[in-house]
């Protein structure tokens, strides 16, 4: 119990660190409400784009602070949350979620114009809607939870799968949306009331009011995380394990999804209903693709979105007319798509790369090999010469085919070429590597003889594979399991230590072969 | 709250529409239906192939290839707008398939980071060219224009022979399509939906067999040679037409709701395929109609007010239906189905 109270207070300790670092953020975008604060109009026009730069990044004006500040934190909380959306697959219960919002929002707008002065002496009136954040905010976050409801409950009590009972919720709340929302545009207010951003965004939108439910959000986003962070952790990647350690999953997976709807509907004024999920699901999808650890992939998450959140500002700052919305998704799809081909590890064209240089090397040390061979064939010396034409010949390649080979191998300092590409010479280091190829193909066929009782005729396929993989940790363990390593199963000699380090010297005019040219 | 939702008067809502306004009235239910009609059929299939969200995802990405064909041509053609959808499709498809496969990312964040980033691609493209678009807008994006359909009508003269034949078809002589001699034809969306509709409804009368192999049994289709791959890229070929030519009138979102709602009405009352398709059709219709007196009493977007009938229709189904509905549950006679189909195959002896 002390323990267990130990570890929380730990637990606290961290969140109270990161809550620190939110707060001097938050105090750096509020406070300077100070001397350089000027109005947008009172700039002369500022034409390129350097100076916008500058202007926006200077954060004179207090609208583009506020734009700035909220990018920021609903990069935080998206992030955030996206990554546990992510690693739980339910990607598309965050679209549906932040689709069935729509009513919710309308509803906030027209709640703005009740005004309650009695039990039951509720009067509505129009002219008084305008856009008071709380009220959107919990209508919105009332009509999410009842969506993600509605979907539990048709999964529960239908036969109908998953994915339509996200998409029948996700387009009649939607719908319903729509309806009041033409509504409200109708209204002799509606058109100055400012609900039509909320479809795709504006960031410039944001006021104080709305930054300082934004920043209370957040907070309260980045504590629970931070203090449930191993719940959250468990449930996401075991739920056999989670069940066993008696976690309650299923009040896990609902809080969860409150903290999500809290995300989205922060989001909302910035990025739009439309595509609010695509900042929970894209910045944590990049930062999947980066790296394998929970941690690291929240940090990651969230450095992606507040970026993406910034340049989307940056961007509709440009352009007025732009929605920010759609400039913050392409932004976090730009991250994924760098991250997609990119990325260190699991990148496309990493892997790509990876594949394309592994398999210049097995032909590199294949063309070694059969250099090596001919010079074996003719029980010649290292330092002889072999031409291009044995060499065709050896590995039955087109001449030109295999004079490519040659120049990749003179490339990486393997060989050296004479008589205009037609003779080649090993150096030491191709010699080695050549001694290195053989003996490891030799031994792993004597292995798969001696040891493992295959047939001598079927052990060449497979050593062709091995040889280019062995280590030098297994070829020790492979002479250490073999008695007599000198010759392999059809009788030629295995290159010995003393092969590898024969001293060589090796003579640019040595000894012509008997090459096309001569 | 009278300021708010209008009072329902009977004679505004719910005759006056099919009265005076009938000219109106009749062509937005017709181009509701057609598409709620389209939609579910091949919602249908949809359904059955757990693709719904894939629908989801082609009817916000059709976006991006519609504007490019709009800022090339200028119009609102209906090729460049088949093509640039097609295409559009196409690219969703593959890259759904691209992340899918090639990466770690699962399917449903594939499925979303796609849609999301042509979508945000497509809003941008529109608003760049918004100058001059006429119909192509973020509101015409969000919710369709289908009230703005009966506006443009295509009339032809008639001669005096073609007058007197005209007149003596009953449905024809009529002030809806007959003015002097004028015979009114239809308006180009509906008269494009009809013939889309219309090739839907082959292709599935023609391809039922197939259709039905691969929803169910992809072991049986192999086995009876039918290339399930080829297939499903008909499917969504089919399913990007649709969607294109319902776009103008119910707009990106909507259009998810047309194609699942009537399905999903359907299978919680039918359990095979030739019912259901009965039931998607009626549902079609009755929401149509359902809608456009909604949206007359409320006067808000008809599109909108066509998908919250058919809602209402589905939450009907799922509180009656006979199998799965919500009142069998709560009257405590819900029989174990499985028992209950055993009984029955036993009674007939087969």
């Amino acid at each position: 119990m002390n323990q267990q109270r130990q570890t929380l207070a730990k637990r606290g300790l961290g969140a109270v660190h990161a809550l620190g670092w939110l707060a001097v953020v938050a105090l750096l975008a509020l406070v300077p409400e100070s001397a350089w604060a000027a109005k947008i109009g009172d700039v002369a026009e500022e034409t390129s784009l350097g100076q916008q730069a500058a202007r926006f990044f200077s954060f004179r004006d207090p609208s583009v602070r506020y734009a700035v500040f909220g990018s920021v934190l609903l990069g935080i909380s998206c992030g955030l949350l996206g990554c546990f959306i992510v690693v739980r697959k339910m990607a598309l219960v965050g679209d549906t979620l932040s689709h069935a919002v729509l009513p919710g929002v309308a509803l906030g707008f027209l709640f703005s114009g009740v005004s309650v002065s009695g039990l039951f002496d509720w009067s509505f009136d129009v002219d008084n809607i305008t856009k008071n954040p709380a009220l959107i905010f919990a209508g919105a976050v009332i009509a999410g939870v009842a969506g993600t409801l509605l979907v539990t409950t048709l999964k529960q009590t239908t036969k109908i799968k998953e994915d339509s009972a996200l998409g029948l919720t996700l387009a009649s709340f939607f719908a319903v949306g729509i309806c009041l929302l033409t509504m409200i545009q109708d209204l002799p207010t509606g058109n100055k009331s400012g609900i039509d951003k909320f479809m795709f965004g504006q960031a410039a939108a944001i006021g104080e009011d709305d930054i300082r439910l934004m920043l209370g959000v957040t907070v309260l986003i980045v504590a629970v995380v931070f203090l449930f962070y191993k719940e959250l952790l468990v449930t996401s990647f075991d739920a056999g394990f989670a069940r066993s350690i008696a976690l309650p999953s299923e009040w896990i997976h609902h809080g969860l999804m409150l903290l999500v709807a809290f995300a989205v509907v922060i989001a909302l004024q910035a990025v739009g209903v439309v595509l609010v999920s695509a900042m929970l699901i894209t910045p944590a999808a990049a930062a999947y693709l980066l790296t394998d650890r929970m941690h690291r992939m929240l940090l990651l998450a969230v450095g992606f979105g507040v970026a993406s959140g910034v340049l989307g500002a940056f961007i509709s700052f440009l352009k007025p007319n732009i929605p920010t919305g759609p400039c913050m998704v392409l932004g976090a799809s730009a991250v994924f798509a760098m991250a997609l081909f990119g990325g260190p590890r699991h990148g496309v064209m990493t892997r790509w790369w990876r594949h394309m240089s592994r398999s210049k090397r097995v032909q590199r040390e294949n063309t070694l090999k059969a250099v090596y061979q001919v010079l074996e064939n003719r029980s010649a010396q290292p330092e002889d010469s072999v031409s291009l034409k044995e060499l065709a010949e050896r590995r039955r390649e087109t001449l030109d085919e295999v004079s490519g080979q040659a120049s990749a191998l003179k490339q990486h300092g393997l060989v050296t070429l004479h008589e205009e590409g037609n003779k080649i010479l090993f150096t030491p280091s191709g010699w080695q590597l050549a001694c290195t190829i053989v003996r490891n193909h030799r031994l792993w066929e004597l292995y798969l003889t001696n040891a493992a009782n295959i047939a001598p005729d079927h052990v060449h396929d497979d050593a062709e594979q091995i040889e280019h993989v062995l280590g030098d940790d297994v070829v020790r363990e492979l002479e250490r399991m073999l008695d007599d390593t000198t010759r392999d199963p059809h009788g030629r000699a295995i290159p010995g230590f003393a092969d590898i380090h024969k001293p060589f010297a090796p003579a640019a005019t040595g000894p012509s072969g008997y090459g096309r040219s001569s | 709250m009278n300021e708010f939702i209008p009072a329902f008067e009977w004679h505004r809502v719910m005759v006056e529409p099919w009265t005076e306004n009938l000219p109106t009235t009749f062509w937005i239910v017709l181009m509701g239906f057609l598409i709620t009609a389209a939609c579910g059929l091949i919602g249908n299939y949809l359904i059955l192939r757990r693709m719904a969200l894939v629908g989801d995802a082609i009817s916000h990405s059709v976006l991006p290839g519609l504007a490019i064909a709009f800022l090339l041509t200028h119009s609102l053609n209906t090729l460049p707008m088949f093509l640039g959808a097609l295409g559009a499709g196409i690219v969703t498809t593959v890259m759904i398939e691209l992340i899918h496969k090639k990466t770690r990312v699962k399917q449903d964040s594939a499925i979303g980071i796609t849609f999301s980033t042509l979508f945000a691609i497509g809003v941008i493209l529109i608003s760049f060219g918004q100058t001059d678009a006429v119909h192509l807008d973020a509101e015409c994006v969000l919710y369709g224009e289908i009230a703005f359909v009966p506006l443009d009508l295509v009339k032809t003269e008639l001669g005096p022979g073609a007058l007197s034949v005209v007149e003596k078809i009953p449905l024809l002589n009529s002030a809806l399509f007959l003015d002097g001699n004028m015979l009114t034809i239809a308006p180009p969306p509906v008269i494009r939906m009809a013939v889309v509709t219309g090739v839907t409804l082959l292709l599935i009368l023609v391809f039922y067999k197939e259709l039905l192999v691969t929803s169910f049994d992809s072991g049986l289709s192999s086995s009876l040679g039918i290339n399930s791959t080829v297939v499903h890229y008909a499917l969504m070929g089919m399913l990007s037409v649709i969607i294109v030519s319902a776009f103008e009138a119910v707009g990106a979102i909507l259009v998810i709701a047309m194609l699942i709602l009537p399905g999903a009405t359907a299978s919680l009352l039918a359990h095979r395929l030739p019912p259901m398709f009965g039931i998607t059709v009626i549902h079609a219709l009755l929401s149509a109609v359902g809608g456009i007196h909604l949206a007359t009493w409320l006067n808000c977007s008809p599109a909108g007010a066509m998908v919250v009938a058919g809602s209402a229709l589905f939450a009907l189904a799922w509180m009656f239906s006979p199998s799965q509905g919500l009142l069998q549950r709560w009257l405590g006679r819900e029989l174990d189905e499985l028992d209950e189909e055993d009984i029955e195959r036993l009674a007939k002896g087969v």
